[in-house]
């Protein structure tokens, strides 16, 4: 019993971080109509940030939360700069664009084994977060509550950006439909980097924020991008409810798979996906087949 | 036997009727115009007629068969041949590969990995034939892409007959056309023998008037009028709905 | 046309004396990898290239193909056995990946193979009771074809020789064929190829199984070369550059790839000699030639030759592989 639920916990955890890397995958794809390659990259980016501030940098220390804000804002522009300097250099070629994004995310990857080497390293959990909590005869580690809180409250906040803002409805005429999006004067061009660095920062936020639970360690671009991706196929693209729905599902899947079916757990994320792709080619909430 | 027969054609976009209970009836190797103003349904008409949209009731036939249920592309086998209104071509290729494409559509040689396309001297000359036909013969080697719009329309047009359809449904086919070419394109459809049997949609009137022999006019996914060139002229609706005087 | 097949001829006979004028073993091995890369950038290229259906997750299909071998070898079974096996693996995986992918093309295609290559990479990775996980699978012997012991790197290097020119000679006549033009079809006009009577999804399929063959027979090759695959040989990366030489040599040519593979290969063993940074490279090749040069090399410097002959008022010679639309547009 006591199995089960913390195996429940676990998954609805990291189906909360996989929510915090996918939203802004979701969003990019939704807008530009790209699947961005480099998303696994900013994730990995944003941790190694997020530790090497929370470790201590030039003799300073950050305190996590800063550490994080700091990672997603670098992040962020760095998203900001790919957008201007590069997809902007190709516009209309959707291709092209996916395929620059796949080359720089090697980029970033090399990078990354460059300064940081090839040992995982480990980010701190915060201070007031380490422990567990006792409910009843279970006891569950408080830090894997509290990202589904951050998850939910990053939720929240899109969701209300999406919905309540001028920026946010922009973004969604862009989503249903880019063209007109233009003709009624929209600087498409604009939001394009805005969405594209606010999705940027999203991810490398979510870095910092998985840091504790799963160490930082080179190849960890290549483990989270599929992931992404999986939840999007299912979610369907440009949606927040899908996002959220999609990483909640791949999120139990893979926890229970790896749990259960260790060998073939990345196997299992695939039917769910096959079944979407037979059925509702567009994904569970998508406006749109990629 | 009729050559092309709806009945009762429905389709809708949401809550957009844009085919409402269509009936149609054309004879074997008549000249058949569909007018209508922009919008009112005419290239969605063709495509459910073509398969690339599904009526959502209704039946299509096609020489006394149904077709209704026939995936769009086993239509062009059954004696169905199309043009479009907006030329999509392949321009990197020659014109002559173009109509070779065409001719190969319906040839069982066309799931061949094997044999050489170029060496297939029937194939060739058959487009070659089809060329002269439209008046393009000398420039046959041409890439499309050094052609004009005139010619590309041309070719739509040699495609379409290449594939030795029964009915050629033809989608605007003097739309962008200067006087002079026009005139050419009418000619050659004139020429056509009566073996074939033609639907032309076109919503500018006086273009195609001449060529029809019954007129069938649109309006709103609707059938407002038919009869023959002079009926439709004369009739009152025509003026009200499509002539807007 | 005369100039062409003398430039065969020289080609031909270039290949066919590497033992007798490479330096060494080392740069045999090279061209041996030169060879069935080549092999396996041909196959993606009747994609990428003619089909206009961009595949990241090629590598995945190289890999089943490989570890089919390995584990066959491993588990006791004769060379024929495990070769004949290996091919079939390959071409089953490349129906059930074209059955899930050819729902969509453009991206949609390159984001769901994308997917099945790394799910093919995470059961290469995790499955350790069949792969072994990141330990791999040794090989220990190479087959003898007719008695020849492929030990050696000129033995090994002119068995993949014999591969290759004869897949090369499949991919020309494919090319040049009905087939083959109504795939090239397919990827300007899908619709209209549609209305011309044409089974789109049916061309596009038979396109794959061609091209999940020739990445088959490169996946057995490559696991007889390195006698042993990793989940290293099945990831991204590995993908990822196969279509790197598609694109860096020109998409939708006969010549491109091949080129792509020899530059590839070759940065790769001269970079990784003075650098460990294959990636960080990698990704930059990739970026610039997106950018700058999205036709390809081969296209791309025809082009230019072509200018240069106009250039000196000399009669050009029109006979080049048709330049074609390179993968990378949209």
């Amino acid at each position: 019993m006591t199995f089960w639920l913390l195996l429940t916990v676990n998954s609805i955890t990291f189906g909360s971080l996989l929510f915090l890397l996918a939203a802004g995958f979701s969003l990019i794809f939704g807008l530009m109509r790209i699947p961005n390659l480099t998303h696994g990259s900013l994730f990995m980016l944003g941790a190694y940030f997020g530790a090497t501030f929370v470790g201590g940098m030039l003799g300073m220390m950050f305190n996590f939360w800063v550490a994080a804000v700091m990672a997603a804002l670098l992040v962020a522009a760095f998203g900001a700069v790919i957008e201007r300097l590069l997809l902007r250099r190709l516009p209309g070629q959707q291709m092209a664009q996916v395929l620059v994004t796949l080359g720089i995310s090697f980029i970033v990857a090399d990078f990354c084994l460059m300064v940081w080497g090839g040992d995982p390293v480990a980010v701190a959990t915060p201070d007031t977060l380490v422990g567990s909590v006792r409910l009843g005869p279970m006891i569950f580690p408080i830090y894997r509550i509290a990202v589904i809180g951050i998850a939910v409250v990053v939720a929240i906040a899109l969701w209300l950006l999406l919905d309540r803002t001028r920026l946010g409805a922009m973004i969604r005429a862009g989503v249903d439909d880019p063209d007109m999006a233009r003709v009624v004067g929209i600087r498409v061009s604009r939001l394009f980097t805005i969405v594209f660095a606010l999705g940027a920062g999203i991810a490398a936020f979510a870095g910092v924020i998985g840091g504790p639970i799963l160490t930082v360690y080179p190849g960890l671009d290549q483990y989270m991008l599929p992931l992404a991706l999986v939840v999007v196929i299912l979610g369907g693209s440009g949606s927040l409810l899908g996002s959220v729905v999609g990483s909640l599902i791949i999120g139990v899947l893979y926890n229970f798979g790896q749990a259960l079916l260790p060998e073939l757990a990345y196997f299992v994320l695939f039917l769910p996906m096959v079944l979407v792709l037979l059925l509702r080619p567009q994904g569970l909430f998508g406006r749109f087949i990629p | 036997m009729s050559a092309l027969t709806l009945t009762n054609l429905c389709k809708s976009f949401g809550g957009l009727h844009v085919t409402r209970n269509v009936n149609l009836n054309v004879a074997p190797g008549e000249r058949r115009l569909i007018i209508g103003p922009n919008g009112a349904g005419k290239t969605t008409l063709f495509n459910q007629i073509t398969g690339e949209l599904t009526p959502d009731s209704g039946q299509i036939a096609l020489l006394g068969s149904d077709i209704t249920r026939v995936p769009s592309r086993r239509r062009p086998h059954l004696g169905m041949a199309r043009t479009y209104q907006i030329i999509t071509l392949f321009p990197q290729n020659t014109i002559v590969h173009n109509v070779s494409l065409a001719l190969l559509g319906l040839s069982p040689l066309r799931w061949n990995p094997f044999i050489d396309l170029k060496r297939q001297g029937h194939i060739t000359e058959r487009a070659h034939e089809a060329l002269k036909r439209v008046g393009l013969g000398h420039i046959a080697e041409r890439p499309l892409s050094q052609t004009s719009y005139g010619e590309r329309r041309r070719v739509e047009i040699a495609m379409a007959l290449a594939q030795n359809p029964k009915v050629l449904l033809l989608d605007e086919p003097f739309a962008g056309l200067s006087i002079d070419e026009r005139h050419d394109v009418h000619e050659l459809l004139m020429a056509i023998p009566r073996d074939v049997t033609m639907v032309m949609i076109e919503h500018n009137m006086d273009v195609a008037l001449e060529f029809a022999e019954r007129i069938t006019l649109l309006h709103f996914g609707e059938v407002i009028v038919e009869g023959t060139r002079a009926e439709v002229v004369a009739d009152p609706r025509t003026r009200e709905v499509y002539l807007g005087h | 046309m005369k100039t062409r097949i003398i430039a065969l001829l020289l080609a031909l006979v270039a290949l066919v004396t590497v033992p007798y004028w490479m330096p060494g073993a080392y740069y045999i091995n090279v061209t041996s990898q030169i060879l069935f890369y080549a092999i396996f950038a041909l196959g993606l290229n009747i994609l990428a290239g003619y089909g206009g259906l961009v595949s990241l997750g090629h590598a995945g299909l190289l890999g089943i193909s490989a570890y089919a071998a390995a584990y066959l070898l491993h588990a006791g079974f004769g060379h024929p056995v495990a070769i004949i096996i290996a091919l079939i693996a390959g071409l089953i995986s490349m129906a059930v990946y074209a059955v899930l992918s050819l729902r969509t093309t453009g991206i949609g295609f390159i984001m769901i193979t994308l997917a099945l290559g790394e799910i093919i990479w995470g059961l290469a990775y995790r499955w350790i009771s069949i792969t072994n996980g990141d330990n791999g699978i040794n090989v220990h012997s190479r087959p003898m074809p007719f008695g020849f012991s492929l030990a050696s790197p000129t033995a090994f290097y002119y068995a993949t020789l014999v591969v290759f020119l004869v897949c090369i000679v499949i991919v020309t006549i494919f090319v040049r064929s009905p087939l083959g033009a109504a795939l090239m079809g397919t990827r300007d006009q899908p619709r209209r190829m549609n209305a011309l009577g044409y089974h789109v999804w049916a061309i596009r399929f038979w396109a794959c199984m061609l091209s999940g063959l020739l990445t088959a027979i490169a996946g057995v090759l490559f696991v007889y070369y390195n006698q042993f695959i990793s989940p290293q040989a099945v990831d991204l990366t590995a993908s990822a550059e196969a279509l790197l030489m598609v694109i860096s040599g020109g998409a939708g040519t006969l010549l491109g790839p091949i080129v792509g593979a020899a530059l590839v290969v070759i940065v790769k063993s001269v970079v990784s000699g003075f650098i460990e940074r294959w990636n960080m490279l990698l990704g930059a090749i990739f970026v610039v030639i997106v950018i700058f040069m999205p036709e390809g090399l081969v296209p791309g410097t025809a082009r230019l030759w072509r200018l240069a002959w106009r250039q000196f008022g000399t009669s050009r010679d029109d006979d080049a592989a048709a330049p074609s639309k390179a993968g990378a547009e949209q």
